[in-house]
């Protein structure tokens, strides 16, 4: 285990739907602090890691720990207000404007006695702030464009107040305005001191917003590391079996993918 | 106590009660208004069903003798024969609304209903296995049915399986399994003697006629205790679940046990109904559709779902004994003619929308 005092980490990880392992023996640490993305090509079981690490899937064998305590055992509520996670599909009721919405996320922090507290407003006032979606708050969650929903729902796992933020996939179906919009916003929180754990699906994205970045491939993690050393051309080609250049971008100074032209690709046979 | 705005701070919909020691409440003004005026009319309806009959009596004697001040013989009339009658409609209405807000807001969808998910035909196969094996009295079928819904709730749990126990998977699994219990309980008639087969085929049709206290009672039990079980303790978590089972886990609900308490819970108020009452159709449809349409309320609306279920059962049974004078139908015949247009009604106006 590379950071024994990671707050959030799994040991031997065995990952299965029914009787379809997706991963096997996986030993995972998401670095305290960090803004850590799961990268792989489809089916490499990112999104299925995720989901262990937030229990919403029970791992077949190993264990997930949380704050030193494995995470079968933390009580729900409590749970919740640990760790907040935006997952891929969420409904969002019938006729729900944005504002109610977004205080569902307070549900951990309330009771049968205590429904809806000054900190409760104060907290759904705050995040929607946060978000961009303020001025959006009566406004039905239906009327709303895929960006502006999909800011209206990280308001709602703001509003959960944990310092630890998993989500599943959070550009996907944005335009790339969008996309850029909801990754900008994700690294703002994790600059306000929350532990933010991605799947992307981009690696141009990855490498612009990462602090650490984990590269899956049929359900086995390749490398872990910083951006620099995850995302270079050999192991690119390794993950995602597609030859590339790795370029400086001239805007970040991050490592770029150029995808190989295709005539060099076909020479060598790939 | 200090009731705040009808709007929140933050443009939070519905109005809060907090006291000095942190204590709050939130609830939508609507949604209460609705509910109080569902249950007066229940009531109302309930007084009128009361009065009319072979010896018509007033509203105004009606209420007197329920206060304990009517003459003995209106007091015989009212508290000994019609008072079961209305008191076990009003139970069976509410329950079934109730039940059927769970499992549309379980199922995420306008048809997830007792009727249509087998639940009615798992209770009345234990009422008919009762009626026609034992011949035995309203204790033994309110046991009957619960034993059948149960069961058939928990074929229709393991069939549907742990993790696709919502949505149209459960309704898929519902209908056949309500497909194959109709095929039982058809056999069951033919087994039975021809007057177990008179009563059965009565009580399958729905109907309150002749109910006594006994025939009341376990439905009255089960409103008393499962009601507010499920209304205060399992409302909010209900709301949670209608964002897709990972925004509620996300949200620290637990759901599979979360739904499998609210699933008995909703099976059991099927059942007890049905025991009281037999099959009644449709109430458990439309009761939670017509009060999300007046409360325009996003969530299951369970307080409002349950007052409309009682008025709408209520109503049906006023209009079951007033369609043909001198002669009374059974209430399911009403229920079943209204809710089947409704349904047309619903399935014509989604379609619209698109999204049926």
């Amino acid at each position: 285990m590379k950071d024994a005092n990671a707050r959030l980490s799994g040991t031997g990880l065995t990952l299965a739907y029914d009787k379809r392992t997706i991963a096997e023996d996986l030993d995972v640490a998401v670095p305290d602090g960090s803004f850590t993305v799961i990268v792989g090509p489809n089916a490499c079981g990112k999104s299925t890691l995720l989901r262990a690490l937030a229990r919403i899937l029970k791992p077949a064998s190993g264990t997930v720990v949380l704050d030193g305590e494995p995470i079968a055992g933390w009580p729900a509520k409590k749970l919740a207000r640990t760790l907040g996670l935006l997952p891929q599909s969420s409904i969002a009721p019938e006729g729900i404007t944005v504002a109610d919405l977004v205080s569902r996320g307070r549900y951990p922090h309330q009771g049968l006695l205590r429904q809806w507290s000054r900190e409760d407003e104060r907290v759904v006032t705050e995040s929607m702030e946060a978000t961009g979606v303020a001025a959006l708050a009566d406004r039905p969650v239906d009327e709303l464009s895929g960006g502006q929903r999909q800011r209206v729902w990280i308001a709602m796992a703001l509003a959960q107040q944990t310092p630890l933020l998993l989500l599943d996939e959070p550009t996907t179906y944005l335009d790339i305005a969008h996309q850029i919009e909801v990754l900008d916003l994700c690294a703002r929180l994790h600059e306000e001191g929350r532990t933010v754990v991605a799947v992307l699906h981009d690696l141009n994205h990855a490498a612009r917003y990462a602090t650490h970045m984990i590269a899956m491939r049929d359900g086995a993690i390749v490398a872990e590391g910083g951006p620099d050393t995850v995302v270079t051309a050999e192991l690119v080609e390794e993950v995602f079996r597609l030859p590339c250049r790795v370029i400086e971008c001239p805007e970040t100074g991050t490592p770029l993918v150029v995808p190989a032209a295709r005539a060099a690709r076909v020479a060598a046979g790939t | 106590m200090k009731p705040a705005g009808a709007k929140g701070a933050a443009g939070v919909k519905g109005a809060v009660i907090r006291t000095p020691n942190g204590m709050s409440l939130r609830f939508s003004p609507r949604a209460v208004a609705v509910a109080v005026l569902c249950l007066a009319v229940a009531l109302g309806v309930g007084v009128l069903l009361i009065g009319s009959g072979d010896f018509p009596m007033g509203p105004a004697d009606v209420v007197r003798t329920l206060l304990g001040n009517g003459t003995p013989a209106d007091s015989l009339i009212v508290n000994e024969i019609r008072l079961p009658r209305a008191a076990a409609g009003l139970a069976v209405g509410a329950a079934l609304g109730l039940a059927g807000a769970i499992f549309q807001s379980l199922t995420r969808n306008p048809l997830g209903s007792p009727d249509v998910l087998g639940f009615s035909q798992g209770a009345a196969t234990g009422v008919l296995g009762v009626i026609v094996l034992t011949g035995g009295g309203s204790a033994a079928v309110a046991a009957g049915a619960a034993a059948g819904g149960l069961l058939t709730g928990a074929v229709v749990y393991a069939v549907a399986g742990r993790h696709g126990a919502h949505g149209q998977r459960l309704i898929l699994v519902g209908i056949g399994v309500a497909a194959i219990l109709t095929g039982v309980n058809g056999y069951l008639l033919t087994q039975a003697k021809i007057t177990d087969a008179a009563r059965a085929v009565l009580w399958l049709t729905g109907s309150l006629n002749g109910r006594d206290w006994a025939d009341a009672a376990p439905v009255l039990a089960a409103l008393a205790v499962l009601g507010p079980l499920v209304v205060v303790g399992c409302g909010r978590a209900l709301r949670m679940l209608e964002m897709g089972d990972d925004a509620a886990h996300g949200l620290g609900v637990p759901i599979e046990r979360a739904r499998l308490i609210m699933l008995a819970a909703a099976v059991l108020l099927t059942s007890f109904a049905a025991a009281a009452a037999g099959p009644v159709s449709f109430v458990a449809l439309t009761a939670p559709q017509l009060a999300r349409r007046l409360t325009r309320a996003p969530g299951p609306n369970l307080l409002p779902s349950m007052c409309m279920g009682a008025a709408l059962l209520v109503a049906a049974d006023w209009a079951a004994q007033r369609a043909f004078t001198g002669h009374q139908l059974p209430v399911g015949v009403v229920t079943g003619l209204l809710g089947g247009g409704y349904l047309v009604w619903l399935l014509v106006t989604q379609r619209k929308t698109g999204r049926i």
